[in-house]
């Protein structure tokens, strides 16, 4: 429309000309994005934690197991491949990190106690950047090698088992035959999880040491596997299932923990929700506004008309107006989440709840995420229901005939 | 005092449609508030009864310690009769005798670390849901017998079914090596997979020769009448305990810590959205009572010219915003309870609950819990946030002078 | 060709319980270059014989030609185009839009017709200088006078050089100095541009200025009078 520019003008001086009532309703955009934005982050920085640690514990995107190993995880349950073809299919697939490694029930004894835990037999090298917590961190020492004879519990079950760095325990599992398998460890490291329950369940010696105690040559039970970012995994997912056959199940990590993936998605529908929540509260005092701005200039409407303007141009005045508002309440709603999520994102300290995360399965430190999709989303939302809520009042406007709106008192 | 009410009334009609916008948003956030206010009264009720009834119960007697450290031997001694005391003082059945071992329990194929409760067939059922959930088989009935009953994803993972036998190994409470045999009677399915996967029950009686308990357990559980009742069997269960005994009487909230963590966490994070919803409505009201009164600037300035006090046009104002508040929070309350109403019959479930559910033992639909409290609070937060938003366009009136103010266009 | 004719208009207002002949069987013509007056005491129908021959309102029946043009039976948007190219108004009051300038009101109806914007600006300037506003050009509404607004008002109406200029009581809301300067433009303009004037109103020194004296009294012409005569 060539009559744009003038309809802007218009707009944007009409915008103005009652400053108090225009930056009321900017404040009320302003706070009402900025509110959008901000809960979102702390979500979405929360879930974001949790996938991320329950990934960590899986651990990985990608898991191979023997397709039975699901509903049985037991040691006949073994992956079909020796570890030479493991290396054959994949060491040059060009993953971010990947490992074989034995993964099967045990029980664990101090002198004192026993509790059942999951036992892993890892190669410490190749599970650097694939372990939830750092090496360097462990108290004590971690596994130097596949074959070291140590093991490293977590320290919340050193606690239960009133043992510590130095002591014996023993572990128990069972071997293919169905036999007892068990062995004397001595514990030299502690790690430390986010959640207290990790730290109960798993405990670590080297793969070698695994596979002699349990008597399976070679195999192992488990292979995992790392991509670059847990939120697109599907190269990673096709580098593996591309090179193996029926013989193993592949499964991504929200197939594994079907839990994790709802999340994200509940997630994704919780911010929506929100956005168009806050946004209807805010639509009842656009409208108004709209309104009542429309209802002072009657006068001037019906001039226009008079005057040969077609409706068209009176309705795209207000909206023009109505979309002018909508966006710089929208600038400076993001500009203040943004100015307000950054500096908290080092971490916001919310331990005095701890143990309530905690059966969330979420930690006590809270990181705030903004992400740009959601500013996007939550923009392309104010904007798009602003213009349709606005088109009532500006319909209205368009309507109006210039006589009677020229004569009204 | 009838004229001001009338003369109230009367300004606050003359533009319908900007009052029924502005009360629209009032009723609007008031129909959000009552029914997620109720929805959480719903929801945090349910995860605490769900919690509690499935195994905790609303108060536990244990050995000092026994809560952090979980050590075989710190046990309640004699603690059939100790029970049986308990139910004489509360008149209840609602009491129920507890043990707890760590073993490994082996199928003819598999072997698992789990943990095994010793109970009392007779009581349990009264405190916990789980003697209600058997899938196949049935619950224990006897004292004494060498049966047990698993939870299903166990019973999986051990390969057995009902008729199977399990050995059950350990320690005694002395430390000493136990030993015993079962068979399995009974599958219970309490859909929380970490109950299910972990826990079985024999009774307290084989459980206590198995262990060389000599009459003591670990735990005595004590269900009440619903939350409200916990403070006055805490008291009365705590008169009978012996003064020099090393026993102590804990409430749900210290056994669980997290529930009532997480449920302050998500209701200070709801807090947060009421607020933004109740600032928003704040600002649609300052904005329609400022348009308000600037419009009949010149009104008013001929009436104060005629002697009125700008104090008694200051009230005016605020009593015409009063009224407004008025039909916002009637018609917000009765709305917004029977929408909650609807779903109180007939629940509400969105995509990803089911998850939830088996993750968190919560109903896989949820149902607000309508009461006083959840009604009104959030529309008297609203009323009250309405009067204060007009506060700034009614004292603004002390400041009118009435000539200038004539002169207005 | 004539400027404006209308034959047998007739329109009729309900108000409460009774019927109001605005328009009672009335035809007229105007040539081009006429100053008009139509005069009617308050209620007499002139405002409906003008609003019928700008275009603002369709009588009842009858027919109206604007030069030539029959324009009774247009659509809305045809209309619109009528007054946009070939009316210019000037009404009594709230003749301006408030949030803009002088010089944008005066392009206001140039614009929206489509004239490029350095010829419009020309135009404005060179208007607005005619009518005796030079250097009030930025101001908005709100910072002149009631006359200085007319006057705007005029130069806005002769600016896209339309064929017939019609006000409706343009000088009653101004004092009487302001009024005559009004007048005195109106016939400048009608002589200097021969642009057609029919100028509405009840203000005899007003209808001392126009050159033919059309008076009505309750929707029907009762006189028509040649003034220069």
């Amino acid at each position: 429309m060539r009559l744009t520019p003038v309809l802007f003008r218009l707009a944007w001086r009409n915008l103005w000309r009652n400053h108090r009532r225009t930056i009321i309703m900017l404040g009320a955009v302003g706070v009402g994005v900025w509110a959008m934005i901000f809960m979102t982050a702390l979500t979405r920085g929360m879930v974001d934690q949790m996938v991320i640690d329950s990934i960590g514990v899986l651990p990985g995107h990608v898991q191979m197991h023997h397709p039975d190993f699901q509903d049985d995880p037991s040691i006949s349950n073994r992956i079909p491949f020796q570890e030479a073809e493991l290396q054959e299919r994949f060491a040059g697939a060009g993953f971010k990190a990947w490992a074989s490694r034995v993964r099967v029930p045990a029980v664990i004894s101090s002198e004192r106690e026993s509790r059942g835990v999951t036992l892993l037999g890892v190669d410490p090298d190749a599970e650097r950047d694939i372990s939830f917590f750092d090496y360097d961190a462990v108290d004590g020492r971690y596994l130097t090698d596949a074959s070291d004879q140590g093991i490293v519990i977590g320290k919340k079950l050193a606690e239960t088992l009133e043992t510590g760095i130095g002591k014996r325990v023993v572990l128990m599992s069972q071997d293919p035959d169905n036999d007892i398998a068990d062995r004397g460890f001595r514990v030299i490291g502690l790690y430390a999880a986010t959640t207290k329950s990790v730290e109960e369940s798993y405990a670590y010696i080297g793969k070698s040491t695994a596979q002699q105690m349990l008597n399976i040559g070679d195999e192992t039970t488990e292979v995992v596997f790392l991509g670059d970012d847990y939120r697109d995994i599907e190269g990673t997912y096709k580098a593996v299932s591309s090179v193996v056959d029926a013989s193993v199940s592949v499964l991504r990590w929200h197939e594994i923990d079907t839990y994790l993936g709802t999340m994200m998605r509940v997630m994704d529908g919780f911010v929506l929700i929100w956005v168009v929540v806050i946004f209807m509260a805010l639509s009842f005092g656009l409208v108004n506004t709209l309104v009542m701005a429309v209802f002072e200039r009657v006068r001037e409407i019906g001039l226009m008309l008079a005057l040969g303007m077609k409706p068209g141009s009176i309705l795209g005045q207000i909206l023009i107006e109505s979309m002018l508002l909508l966006t710089l309440g929208l600038a400076a709603g993001n500009a203040l989440a943004w100015a307000t999520v950054v500096p908290l994102e080092d971490g916001i300290d919310i331990s005095i709840v701890a143990e309530g995360m905690e059966m969330w399965g979420a930690s006590s430190m809270l990181y705030p995420k903004l992400y740009a999709s959601d500013m996007i989303l939550a923009t392309g939302v104010v904007l798009l229901l602003g213009f349709l809520a606005s088109l009532a009042p500006a319909w209205r406007a368009s309507r109006y005939k210039p006589v009677e709106a020229i004569t009204k008192v | 005092m009838n004229i001001v009410f009338r003369l109230a009334w009367r300004n606050l009609w003359r533009h319908p449609r900007r009052t029924w916008l502005t009360t629209g948003a009032m009723v609007f956030s008031n129909i959000l508030l009552v029914f997620m206010i109720s929805l959480q009264f719903g929801m945090y009720g349910l995860m605490i009864d769900n919690a509690l009834q499935i195994f905790t119960g609303h108060v536990q007697v244990q050995a000092v310690g026994y809560k952090d450290e979980q050590k075989m031997r710190q046990v309640v001694p004699d603690i059939a009769s100790l029970a049986n005391a308990i139910r004489e003082k509360l008149h209840s059945e609602t009491v129920a005798a507890r043990g707890r071992a760590f073993v490994l329990a082996s199928s003819e194929d598999r072997s698992f670390g789990i943990a095994v409760y010793g109970v009392q067939p007779e009581f349990e059922a009264q405190v916990s849901n789980i003697p209600g959930l058997i899938s196949t088989g049935r619950y224990l009935d006897s004292n004494s017998a060498a049966e047990i009953v698993v939870g299903s994803v166990l019973a999986r993972n051990l390969r057995v079914q009902v008729g199977d036998e399990l050995t059950l190994l350990g320690s005694g409470v002395d430390g000493s090596f136990a030993a015993g045999v079962v068979e399995i009677v009974g599958i219970f399915a309490s859909g929380v997979n970490d109950i299910d996967r972990n826990i079985a029950e024999i009774p307290l009686g084989l459980f206590q020769d198995t262990f060389f308990m000599e009459g003591s357990g670990h735990e005595i559980v004590i269900v009440g009448d619903g939350l409200a009742s916990v403070p006055r069997i805490q008291s009365e269960v705590q008169s009978l305990l012996p003064g020099d005994a090393d026993l102590v009487v804990l409430n749900w909230d210290q056994l669980q810590p997290g529930l009532k963590q997480a449920i302050q966490a998500d209701m200070s994070s709801s807090f947060f959205m009421y607020f933004v919803l109740v600032i928003l409505v704040s600002f649609s009201v300052l904005n329609t009572q400022l348009m308000s009164v600037l419009e009949r600037t010149r009104e008013f300035g001929i009436v104060m010219a005629l002697g009125l006090k700008p104090s008694r046009l200051g009230r005016l104002v605020l009593l015409e915003t009063a009224l407004m508040g008025l039909i916002g929070t009637v018609l917000g309350v009765i709305a917004g309870g029977i929408v909650t109403s609807w779903f109180t019959t007939n629940g509400l479930a969105f995509p990803g609950m089911d998850e939830m559910a088996a993750r968190f033992n919560l109903p896989a639909r949820m149902y607000p819990d309508v009461n006083i409290f959840s009604l009104f609070a959030g529309p008297s937060v609203v009323f009250l946030f309405t009067i204060l938003a007009a506060l700034y366009p009614a004292l603004r009136l002390r400041w009118q002078n009435p000539v200038a103010a004539m002169r207005v266009a | 060709m004539s400027a404006v004719r209308c034959i047998d208009l007739c329109k009729t207002y309900r108000q409460g319980e009774q019927d109001i002949k605005a328009l009672d069987h009335v035809s007229i013509e105007i040539a081009r270059g006429e100053f008009v007056c139509l005069s009617a005491p308050s209620g007499g129908g002139k405002t409906t014989l003008l609003n019928a021959i700008g275009g603002l309102d369709i009588p009842d029946s009858g027919e109206v030609y604007i030069d030539g043009k029959r324009i009774d039976q247009l659509s809305k948007g045809e209309l619109a185009d009528v007054r946009l190219h070939q009316i210019g108004f000037v009404f009594q009051a709230y003749n301006l839009i408030p949030v803009l300038t002088a010089q944008e009101n005066v392009e206001f109806v140039m614009q929206v017709q489509g004239v490029p914007a350095t010829e419009r600006v020309t135009k404005s300037r060179a208007i607005l200088k005619e009518v005796g506003l030079e250097g009030l050009e930025d101001r908005r509404p709100a910072q002149m006078s009631g006359g200085q607004q007319q006057r705007v008002a005029v130069a806005r109406a002769i600016a896209s050089r339309p064929a017939l200029v019609l006000a409706d009581e343009p000088t009653a809301n101004l004092d009487s100095k302001s009024a005559d300067e009004l007048m005195a433009l109106f016939t400048e303009l009608n002589e200097h541009h021969k642009t057609t004037f029919v100028i509405a109103t009840h203000d005899q020194r007003v209808m001392s200025y126009a050159g033919r004296l059309i008076r009505m009294l309750d929707g029907r012409i009762v006189d028509d009078i040649n003034q220069r005569a």
